[in-house]
């Protein structure tokens, strides 16, 4: 661990803070209504917008119909992403002239975007056109967060009120979390990376004539288009010799700023944030690792601010940050102990002042070491999905850390909304194990916890997990799952488990070895982002509805606190124990196993 | 249903907003700030588009400085195909690409025995890194000197020229650009 990899974690976090402190106060007042944003000149146009719908924003929701407008909201959406796929040959702004995506990948991709998960099985240059990367995936970036939003501040207003009916309506939370948030945020930060280098226009990819010539093999094609064989039955290959180069344009920055606020996470292009033009300096790299974190950092200081108690706030904020902190260092030093098997073979790759060492396969120079494992940790804490190195190249444990955070349930931070409404949750089950072993009736916030709530707890816990550990044992068990691995033996099933975890979970990044652009993952991975996305928000919604109605109780001498380091240990404690005993083993056969056979050579 | 008319109104209202206006202000607004930034850094010379300063090339030529190796298809630095090899630290196809590179690396240099800089045996992430580390520079200096009969001192001050530190002297790592190196290396005939 080099001095510089300590000072480039603590400049991150120390900005972290004081970026998410006023954001956190401003999230609390424009999602109440009581900001002078909402109540001026910009607050006219959102009520016109309602007229318009037909939306009395004064007249609040239960919780059951709060979850119909949300399911009826994001189905809407999962079915205009993938109409505009299919049809996009059709439609302008296609400099590229691409055709219809096909149905699985559509169908998998227009769920991958309204559940804030982003996994991308496609690759962005060579598919999607400009239209249906605005119209349909940058749109969804926004509303897939919004809905985020929407949904924690559901719960937290059944965790702020006592004997109330309804949760928030659904359609003002919507529009004002994308309107005053996301929105204005994004526009700053797309700027600024635009003035680091990330490209922005509407031109189709520009042609560049390279400094040298570059020599390949193509295969040699017949007039109907198939493969021409020798005799051997072995394609034959044509060799080229070009000094032509595509420089790939498009509404990048745009897209990129709204991919890391709304933890989102597709990229623009296939290599996502390790491509130049999406994440061309240190300092654009800082800027979206920070975008990652942001808004789920402030949402803990309006959620402290909301229930009337900002050490609540605080309280949660520490036992994310602390995992998070053990997770950072323990990607960064696995990484930075690089590859044992090039040893022998003469490579440098000792960290110096002159270069960062370690393992750099799969990484980018101007981040080295340090920029990319802490990427990494930041993108998979949060369900961003972003990455800016290759995590299927990571040495074994360097890539157990992005599994695991991900298998946590991305609570470490976590997504936008999802993070805290995930963490709130095991709030709720660290207070009911802490309830069981004094003896007393579970309380959070003054609400008795009952059995209808640790019920909708436990199908939170267990949703994502289900979906995990049995779609990964079925991907491995039939053919068209095992056909996709890349890479051989345990590496190979952390690749499955890596995808189902990712796709379960929201997160969307990838061990992107894995063929997965096939009918069968595009289906399986489709369902399991929806059900993790869904069948989470359901429970959660339920939850914020039942702790809405009860009564708030008074502090008594035998009410265990909630804001002191007791309380941050007991919810690390959930928080690891759960994830621990639901993924061990089948951590032990990827990531601990691979590590074990690596370095005992 | 109550639901029906909000969930279309706002959907087509947000997506506008967000899927319309805010490109377009981001466009207007970026190419008025950074008009070179927002259309890709392209260098060109003598009238001709060379390439970009963010986009890495091939090098091969001994005479050049040579980037990181890139495992994008069908031709590395592809820029219409990023990606990199995704190969785990334990699979046989990663430690012979490796070798491979030390190869072709002693090949072109006989002399020099020093261990191998790693990113020059190592596949970036996008395929399209235009940087390597001083290091990497350093290490490829006197080939290039010797090869183009300039001297080591005067290669070395192009490495230094062309080297960025840390930004704000923190973040990331120190690196050269190694298009923009070879370019000033032709210039320097």
């Amino acid at each position: 661990m080099t001095t510089n990899a300590y000072a480039q974690l603590a400049l991150y976090l120390a900005l972290l803070g004081l970026l998410a402190w006023p954001l956190g106060r401003y999230l609390a007042d424009v999602m109440a209504g009581r900001s002078r944003v909402v109540t001026g000149p910009l607050g006219a146009v959102e009520r016109c917008g309602y007229r318009l719908a037909g939306v009395d924003p004064a007249h609040e929701m239960d919780w059951k119909r709060y979850a119909l407008a949300l399911l009826l909201f994001n189905l809407l959406g999962a079915l205009f992403v993938y109409a505009l796929q299919r049809l996009q040959g059709w439609l302008p702004l296609n400099p590229q002239g691409f055709g219809a995506v096909s149905p699985d990948s559509a169908f998998n991709t227009a769920i991958s975007f309204v559940a804030n998960t982003n996994w991308q099985g496609y690759a962005g240059e060579s598919t999607m056109s400009h239209l249906t990367q605005m119209l349909a995936l940058a749109v969804q970036n926004f509303l897939s967060a919004a809905t985020g939003i929407a949904v924690v501040f559901a719960l937290i207003r059944g965790l702020a009120r006592h004997g109330a009916a309804t949760v928030g309506n659904f359609w003002v939370d919507l529009t004002r979390a994308t309107l005053y948030v996301l929105l204005p945020l994004s526009l700053l930060l797309a700027v600024v990376l635009v003035g680091q280098g990330v490209v922005q226009n509407f031109q189709a990819d520009r042609q560049a004539q390279t400094v040298t010539t570059v020599q390949y093999q193509r295969p040699l094609l017949d007039a109907a288009g198939n493969p021409v064989r020798d005799a051997a039955g072995q394609p034959r290959t044509e060799t080229v010799t070009t000094r032509a180069q595509t420089l790939p344009q498009g509404p990048v920055a745009s897209q990129e700023a709204i991919k890391m606020l709304g933890t989102n996470g597709g990229g623009f292009f296939n290599a996502n944030s390790a491509h130049p033009y999406e994440n061309p300096t240190p300092l654009s790299n800082l800027l979206q690792m920070l975008a990652i974190l942001l808004i789920p950092a402030a949402l803990c200081f309006a959620f402290g601010r909301e229930v009337g108690d900002i050490r609540q706030g605080w309280a949660v904020l520490a036992a994310m940050t602390l995992l998070f902190v053990v997770f950072a260092l323990a990607a960064i030093w696995a990484e930075q102990q690089g590859n044992p098997g090039w040893r022998a073979l003469g490579v440098d790759q000792a960290a110096g002042a002159w270069q960062a060492g370690g393992n750099m396969e799969g990484k980018e120079t101007r981040f080295g070491i340090v920029a990319s494992a802490l990427f990494a940790t930041v993108t998979t804490a949060a369900s961003c999905g972003a990455v800016n190195a290759m995590h299927d190249s990571f040495t074994a444990l360097g890539g157990l850390v992005p599994m695991w955070l991900m298998q946590l349930g991305e609570v470490v931070f976590g997504g936008v909304g999802s993070g805290l409404y995930g963490m709130l949750v095991f709030a709720l089950l660290a207070v009911f194990i802490a309830g069981l072993m004094i003896g007393r009736t579970p309380e959070y916030l003054g609400k008795k916890i009952e059995a209808f709530d640790m019920k909708m707890v436990a199908l939170v816990i267990l949703a994502t997990p289900t979906l995990v550990l049995a779609g990964t044992a079925l991907a491995l068990l039939v053919e068209p799952g095992r056909a996709g691995i890349l890479n051989p033996g345990g590496h190979g099933f952390s690749e499955v488990l890596y995808a189902l975890s990712s796709a379960a979970n929201n997160n969307g990044s990838a061990f992107a070895g894995l063929s997965a652009n096939t009918p069968f993952y595009n289906v399986l991975l489709g369902l399991a982002m929806w059900f993790g996305r869904f069948a989470v928000i359901v429970p959660v919604l339920a939850i914020a509805g039942s702790l809405a109605a009860k009564p708030r109780l008074a502090v008594t001498a035998g009410t265990l606190p909630t804001h002191g380091p007791l309380f941050v240990l007991l919810l690390i404690g959930a928080v690891v124990l759960v994830g621990a005993l639901t993924y061990v083993p089948a951590l032990a056969l990827g990531p601990v196993a691979e590590h074990l056979a690596l370095w005992a050579r | 249903m109550k639901l029906i008319r909000p969930a279309l109104v706002l959907f087509a209202a947000l997506t506008l907003v967000t899927g319309v206006a805010y490109p377009l202000a981001v466009t207007v607004v970026g190419q008025a700030l950074f008009p070179a930034q927002a259309d890709g850094s392209l260098i060109v010379r003598d009238g001709e588009l060379v390439g970009s300063r963010l986009i890495g090339q091939s090098f091969t030529d001994p005479r050049y400085f040579w980037g990181r190796p890139s495992a994008t298809g069908p031709m590395p630095y592809n820029g219409g195909a990023s990606g990199g090899s995704n190969l785990g630290p334990a699979n046989p196809a990663l430690k012979q690409a490796v070798e491979d590179r030390i190869a072709a690396l002693r090949a072109a240099d006989p002399g020099n025995a020093r261990p191998v800089p790693v990113e020059l045996v190592t596949a970036s992430g996008s395929g399209l890194d235009p940087h390597i580390s001083p290091a990497a520079a350093q290490w490829q200096a006197d080939r290039v000197a010797r090869l183009r009969g300039l001297s080591p001192a005067r290669v070395r001050a192009l490495i230094a020229a062309h080297t960025e530190g840390r930004q704000w002297g923190w973040l990331g790592e120190p690196r050269v650009n190694v298009l923009a190196l070879n370019l000033a290396l032709d210039a320097a005939r």
